[in-house]
């Protein structure tokens, strides 16, 4: 069973690498869809079953997809000048050497921590929704207003204001 | 039953939320940035459900499902923004976006 783990963890490890490194946006959508889809994995393997389903088809599904319709939409190459300039080893090296020092102080966090065993038991789904409609309803409700929100904003910020010249005879 | 300790799965998590960090450092187009929020979001969301199984309590999955929902308005606000960007700069380009600069 841990193998199932190593493997997922490993595949969304190195998709996630991909996709914070490729030029061209399409083909970092595409590794960051893989790596959402392992860490759904991992997730089933922690006994997180809807939850794994959730990331299936919420982060996978919709927002990834989302993702790519705003970049085919905008037909996104690799006219970025000033990511050319600075997309180099030198600006790569000075990121990954303070994520690599953090990354240094999270092992020796996780490795100094003491972590009492407690006996895993598997948390359904009924339990979850129980929770989340008792004592999380506010949050809940909360949720649904930022919701709201989020179309309303969308919906004021996506619309465009109305052209009377013809889109061909506007100037760039 | 998975029994990889919970060490594993903090670094695991750790490790996810640093690409994404370093990706976000790193970056100056504006979909690349917002890709590089989500996967810090997701391995925020993924020490939730380490941390909810490991204590046996279903808050965690309650807060994952919260982090989903936040995750969904802020990339559609967020993408809705780029559109609006991109139709008024012609570009992705964060450094170009510089209007409140002050230029002395």
């Amino acid at each position: 069973m841990n193998i199932f783990f190593y493997i997922a963890a490993t595949v969304a490890i190195t998709t996630t690498i991909l996709a914070i490194s490729r030029r061209n946006a399409i083909h970092a959508l595409l590794n960051l869809i893989l790596s959402l889809l392992s860490i759904s994995v991992v997730l089933y393997l922690l006994d997180a079953q809807f939850i794994a389903a959730l990331e299936v088809i919420i982060y996978a599904g919709a927002i990834m997809v989302l993702f790519i319709f705003v970049t085919m939409i905008l037909n996104i190459g690799l006219e970025n000048k000033q990511e050319k300039k600075w997309y180099n080893p030198r600006m790569w090296f000075v990121a990954a050497f303070f994520a690599g020092i953090l990354f240094l102080d999270l092992i020796l966090a996780v490795k100094n921590a003491q972590i009492q065993p407690v006996a895993a038991q598997v948390i359904h789904s009924k339990q979850v929704g129980i929770s989340m409609f008792t004592t999380y309803l506010l949050a809940v409700e909360i949720a649904a207003v930022l919701l709201m929100a989020g179309i309303i904003g969308a919906f004021h910020l996506g619309s465009q204001e109305k052209k009377v010249m013809h889109r061909f005879l506007e100037k760039k | 039953m998975l029994t990889v300790p919970l060490k594993i799965l903090l670094l695991f998590a750790g490790t996810l939320f640093l690409l994404g960090l370093a990706g976000l450092l790193v970056r100056r187009n504006i979909i690349f940035m917002l890709m590089s929020i989500e996967i810090m979001l997701n391995s925020a969301g993924l020490v939730f459900i380490a941390a909810g199984r490991h204590w046996g309590q279903p808050d965690g999955q309650v807060m994952f499902i919260f982090i989903l929902a936040v995750a969904a308005v802020e990339v559609s606000i967020g993408l809705a923004l780029i559109l609006q960007v991109y139709h008024h700069y012609k570009t992705l380009d964060v450094d170009a976006i510089s209007k409140l600069r002050d230029h002395n």
